[in-house]
């Protein structure tokens, strides 16, 4: 094998393509028509566009990806995580047209996607399974009567779900309905597929996941677990190796169970076995993952391993020859996924460019932005993983945090500074987190200080292109005026040295280098503390227009005209925006309002006089 | 490449007293400017109050960030409001200067409405004449902030109503060159001041506070028995609605200003670029330390210029020659100048080498740069019998009929027609400014006087007297009085005889600042229009 295609896109393709590379192979990208200028397509040997940017067009199309393969003389075909990465119809349109498929076989991809099997298998080979129901039957009577047997609070989960769609918590029976009618559409909607399954809600479990590797010949191990328990909408955020709560005994259990499953279908390839860890230490097999996962790289952190590599070895035939015992971990690792999406608000997905990229020293980043990359709404908001290595738990995690305050990520909102917030949690810190963690963690957005406003108009100031006259006046007294959202800064800048006044505090932002910045048209961006700030420039943002008839309180006559009707009489309190007067010219109808809730003092005109512009009509006062 | 070598030790006693005695004089036009500032921020409660911003905030809203501001003549007036310097409101009520909005350089004068409402001043109308008249030449589109009470009616003077007339006549020339006029009314701009916006090519109006009428309510009752508001004779809404004299309705100062950015920013100007070319080879701080207080120790020149000049880079012009006048080619900040300096008195070499110098940068279309810093022409038998006094015209019929932008720096010593063969107000430089230093005058104080005591010692003898040698040191005290307290710089520039007084370590880029000005003038073919922009 010489060549190898990625049939995916951002960081993946990239991370895939660095291994593939360093094992010299030739390196073909796919791309969309967002992507075309895309960092994973130019980094590769070659690149063919497959398609449009809505995923289905291109990175879901499986026939254009084939096509690629073949046209580009690709041998070889690794989906990455996402997109086709466990579709079993694509792995097996791989195979058949000649080529590598880099994961498992297709029949076990079909058997693990199929969650109600795929239990159904766990139960068969002595995994423990969370008490629920993956029957045939889909009928609500059968949902409600086994709901009745599982007890609450309960999960609804799509049978073909993942990534958290088509997944509810049901708490209790009032509004289990609802939450099924739900789950069912989306499931129908994301998959294609609405079938669901119920499982009981564990209160206080963490998600553990065991990484296994298996070759073609049997050969099972797994190299150990990953703690994935900070959550939110039952998408992962931050995930670490070991987990806090395993202990080497436990781990051998867990291990055991998952290259039982691994074993009980022949699996071939990475691949993650995902249970639920309850207060008891009692696990439960959840699903099974036929892929590399997205937080693969704390595994290869602590193991030493090239995940991607032995995928590649393993699927070109190679035995995998070490033993169990052969696998250490060392030290403990945490990864962060840096996405672009607001915390506050509910981690609402952002679009838009990134204005300004740099990732942080001394930590694995795994990324495909630069400056200047948009932030497209086709894909996921995944910006980039950070991976910290640390001796103990508490290193890594201090690195994690470090590391996230020095990332540089200007533009769309991200979730930066609460991943960070997050790693620096008391409860986090000590005990590591439960899947209901983050429904608890309290997380307020930084707002901008007198300083960084100070900061951020200083930098307008030096943005602009006047070289030795930039900010210069013979007259350093002078003030330059920015408003910056709602704040207005007084600028004042004297041989060089920039002097800010801002809410009434006087600040020498000179003093203040650990900022970096981006300047938008009509908008400053600043790294400051950590924390990404976008501030709105407004210096000359028009205000709210009045109305032209009323001023002072007085409604007067815009244009020459005969009034038809007069609506209102003295003493009596209006509306904003009711007709007071009606004006007929040139053969219009034209009401005449004011701008806000009022009390008539005086009526100056009746129906049917003739009026000049200025006329005044109404006399008012403001009234509350 | 002629880089000048310093030969100032700026480690040496002499440099620390003239850095000292410097530094002074900054302190005193700084404390002036913000006198001014200070007394015109105290109406902030009264401004605020209605909604208004500051004049000063204004102007900062109206410039864009970062972009130059050449402010001018910002002590006219001083000691003219009242006799009593303490007390005394220097800047004519008047904010000036150059700067830029919307990317496009334009000349920015507002009415400085928190001293006196506004009114206008003496010395503030001449500085409003000369922005006027600076827009003009150098073609900048010329932004007036108006809000005015007009006219001191305690202090009126039939001269002052009477030269008040040539702001509309310029306003009329402007537009008619192919100047754009944008003014912002932010307040009263009444009787005479309604002109203003009426000879404007584009008139923004803030609602509820515009009052633009030929008669207020008082007058017009007392002079017709009619009875109606501010609002109805001249308001913003009457104006933009009835009138026609307002263009654009703003809903408040920040928004007027708004405006007038968006009225710049739509007349396709243009703009010339940001300034470069190498920095001196020495710091612009040791120009502090090069002039002596009193101007009797001679100066290389080449001193001065060695700070400002790119890369400290001065072809000196028959260096040998008449070597009291110092000519030579430089550049400023990527503009290439002919430089004309003193070292000395002007001699008879010293002028025809200043004339031939003079011409030859006509010929090449150089702009002139002239140091003031002259004791005079030199007298004295020899150099009459030289011909000091044709040489020293045919210097003058250079200066005066130059065809190329020249430029005067008042570094010192500016007396007697020293004043007139290097530039001085009279012989129109297109920018002059003042070091604080400067000291101006038909000849030094203690040869007036001394001239005079010679003369009335000469005439008592010829009367068969003895001369009163009480009276005579009187005199003498007198015209010393009488010459030193007019020769300052703050003096000549109270009284709009310079474009302003710069701090010494400003004055690269106010020269590079002025040249663009220059070279942008020259580069721009203006449209004009027979009578002006007429309203309907």
């Amino acid at each position: 094998m010489k060549s190898l295609l990625i049939a995916n896109r951002g960081e993946i393709a990239r991370r895939i393509m660095r291994t593939a590379r360093r094992m010299g192979l030739r390196t073909v990208a796919v791309y969309s028509d967002t992507d075309r200028a895309a960092l994973h397509v130019r980094e590769a040997d070659t690149a063919v566009r497959i398609g449009g940017s809505a995923p289905r067009e291109s990175y879901l199309n499986i026939a254009a990806i084939i096509a690629a393969a073949k046209h580009t003389g690709a041998e070889a075909v690794h989906p990455g995580y996402g997109f086709l990465a466990e579709n079993a119809e694509f792995a097996q349109a791989v195979i058949d047209a000649g080529l590598l498929w880099i994961g498992p076989p297709p029949a076990v991809i079909r058997q693990m996607a199929d969650k109600a099997e795929a239990k159904r298998i766990a139960r068969d080979a002595g995994v423990p399974v969370i008490p629920g129901y993956d029957g045939e039957e889909q009928d609500d009577a059968s949902f409600h009567e086994a709901a009745g047997r599982i007890g609450y609070p309960l999960m609804i989960k799509a049978a073909y779900g993942g990534g958290g769609r088509g997944m509810r918590l049901v708490r209790d029976e009032g509004s289990l309905q609802p939450a099924l009618d739900a789950a069912r559409s989306e499931a129908e909607h994301a998959f294609g597929d609405g079938r669901l399954l119920l499982e009981r809600a564990l209160s206080g479990a963490r998600h553990i996941e065991m990484q296994v590797f298996a070759d073609q010949y049997g050969n099972t191990i797994h190299l150990g677990e990953r703690d994935c328990s900070v959550q939110r909408r039952h998408q992962k955020l931050i995930e670490e190796s070991p987990s806090p709560a395993v202990d080497d005994a436990l781990r051998e259990r867990m291990g055991a169970a998952a290259i039982a499953l691994a074993k009980a279908v022949n699996y071939a390839g990475a691949g993650t076995v995902e249970f639920l860890l309850d207060a008891d230490r009692n696990f439960y097999f959840m699903e099974m993952n036929t892929r590399l996962q997205v937080e693969h790289a704390v595994t290869e952190a602590i193991t030493g391993f090239d995940l991607v590599e032995w995928q590649l070895r393993v699927a070109m035939g190679e035995h995998f020859t070490r033993q169990q015992s052969d696998i250490r971990l060392h030290g403990h690792a945490i990864e962060a996924r840096l996405c672009a999406e607001d915390p506050a608000e509910n981690f609402l997905p952002q679009a838009g460019r990134i204005v300004l990229w740099r990732p942080a020293e001394g930590v694995r980043t795994d990324h495909a932005v630069e400056s200047g990359t948009e932030i497209s709404p086709y894909y996921d908001s995944m910006i980039a993983k950070l991976i910290a290595h640390g001796a103990t738990r508490d290193q890594a995690r201090e690195r994690l945090g470090h590391a996230l305050d020095e990332t540089v990520a200007l533009g769309p909102s991200t979730n930066k500074s609460f991943l960070a917030a997050v790693l620096r949690d008391e409860d986090f810190a000590s005990r590591g987190a439960t899947t209901d963690f983050l429904s608890r963690f309290a997380f307020a957005r930084a707002e901008p200080d007198a300083t960084t406003l100070g900061i951020a108009a200083t930098l307008l100031a030096r943005n602009a292109e006047y070289g030795e006259w930039t900010s210069w006046s013979n007259n350093p007294a002078r003030m330059m005026s920015v408003r910056l959202g709602e704040d207005d800064v007084a600028l004042r800048c004297e041989r060089g040295t920039y002097h800010a006044r801002v809410r009434d505090e006087d600040i020498v932002t000179d003093s203040d280098a650990r900022s970096v910045a981006a300047i938008e048209s009509g908008a400053v961006h600043l790294a400051r503390a950590g924390h990404s700030f976008s501030l709105e420039n407004t210096t000359h943002a028009p205000p709210a227009r009045r109305t032209s008839v009323a001023t002072d309180g007085r409604l007067t006559a815009p244009m020459n005209g005969r009034v038809v009707a007069v609506n209102v009489t003295a003493g009596e309190t209006v509306e904003a925006g009711k007709a007071l007067v009606v004006l007929e010219a040139m053969k219009m109808e034209h009401a005449l309002s004011v701008p806000q809730r009022a009390r008539v003092q005086a009526v100056h005109v009746a129906p049917g006089a003739q009026v000049a512009p200025g006329h005044l009509l109404v006399e008012l006062e403001p009234a509350t | 490449m002629p880089a000048i070598q310093s030969k100032i030790d700026v480690a040496g006693a002499a440099f620390a007293r003239n850095r000292a005695h410097m530094l002074a004089l900054i302190g005193e036009l700084r404390a002036l400017e913000a006198r001014a500032a200070d007394k015109s921020a105290q109406a902030k409660p009264l401004f605020e109050r209605r909604g208004q911003l500051l004049p000063r905030e204004r102007v900062a809203r109206l410039l864009d960030i970062g972009a130059p501001w050449l402010e001018l003549s910002s002590i006219a007036g001083y000691g003219l409001d009242t006799p009593e310097l303490a007390k005394s409101v220097p800047g004519g009520g008047m904010i000036a200067g150059i700067g830029y909005l919307s990317g496009v350089r334009c000349m920015v004068v507002a009415s400085d409405s928190g001293i006196d409402a506004g009114a206008i001043q003496h010395m503030g109308r001449e500085k409003l004449l000369r922005a006027q008249e600076l827009a003009l030449k150098n073609k900048l589109p010329f932004i007036h902030l108006v809000e005015s009470a007009g006219a001191n009616l305690l202090r009126y003077r039939v001269e002052g109503f009477i030269h008040g007339g040539a702001i509309f006549h310029n306003l009329a020339k402007l537009s008619a060159a192919g100047v754009p006029v944008v003014t912002v009314v932010h307040g009263s701009s009444t009787a005479g001041g309604a002109y203003m916006p009426g000879l404007s090519d584009y008139v923004i109006m803030v609602r509820g506070r515009a009052k633009a009428f030929l008669a207020g309510p008082p007058l017009l009752k007392a002079a017709t028995g009619e009875i109606a508001t501010d609002e109805e004779l001249g308001g913003a809404v009457m104006h933009t609605h009835v009138s026609g004299l307002g263009e654009y309705l703003a809903e408040d100062d920040a928004d007027g200003i708004r405006f007038a950015r968006e009225v710049i920013a739509r007349l396709n100007w243009g703009t010339a670029g940001a300034p470069n070319g190498k920095p001196p080879r020495y710091g612009a701080d040791e120009l502090l330390g090069i002039m002596p207080p009193e101007h009797r120790t001679p100066v290389d020149m080449r001193e001065v210029i060695a700070r400002f000049a790119d890369d400290s880079d001065f072809l000196d012009f028959k260096p040998d020659y008449g070597p009291a006048t110092v000519c030579g080619h430089a550049s400023v900040q990527g503009f290439a100048v002919g430089i004309v300096t003193n070292n000395g008195p002007l001699d008879p070499d010293g002028a025809t080498k200043a004339t031939h110098f003079i011409q030859s940068c006509c010929q090449a279309g150089l702009p002139i740069l002239y140091l003031q810093n002259t004791t005079g022409y030199i007298v004295g038998r020899a150099s009459e019998e030289a011909g000091m006094i044709k040489h020293g015209s045919k210097m003058i019929q250079a200066v005066s009929n130059a065809n190329v932008p020249q430029i005067t720096v008042m570094c010192g010593a500016s007396f007697g027609a020293g004043n007139y063969g290097m530039c001085g107000r009279a012989y129109n430089p297109r920018f002059l400014f003042s070091w604080p230093n400067a000291q101006t005058a038909v000849m030094g104080a203690e040869q007036a006087a001394l001239t005079m005591a010679n003369v009335m010692e000469a005439t008592a003898r010829r009367k068969g007297e003895e001369p009163d040698a009480a009276q005579i040191d009187a005199l003498k005290t007198k015209i010393v009085g009488n010459f030193e307290s007019q020769s300052s710089a703050f003096v000549t520039s109270a009284r709009l005889l310079d474009d302003g007084i710069i701090d010494p370590r400003d004055t690269r880029n106010v020269l590079g600042y002025a040249l663009s000005i220059c070279r942008e003038a020259d580069a721009r073919t203006l449209r004009p229009v027979q009578f002006g922009v007429a309203r309907p």
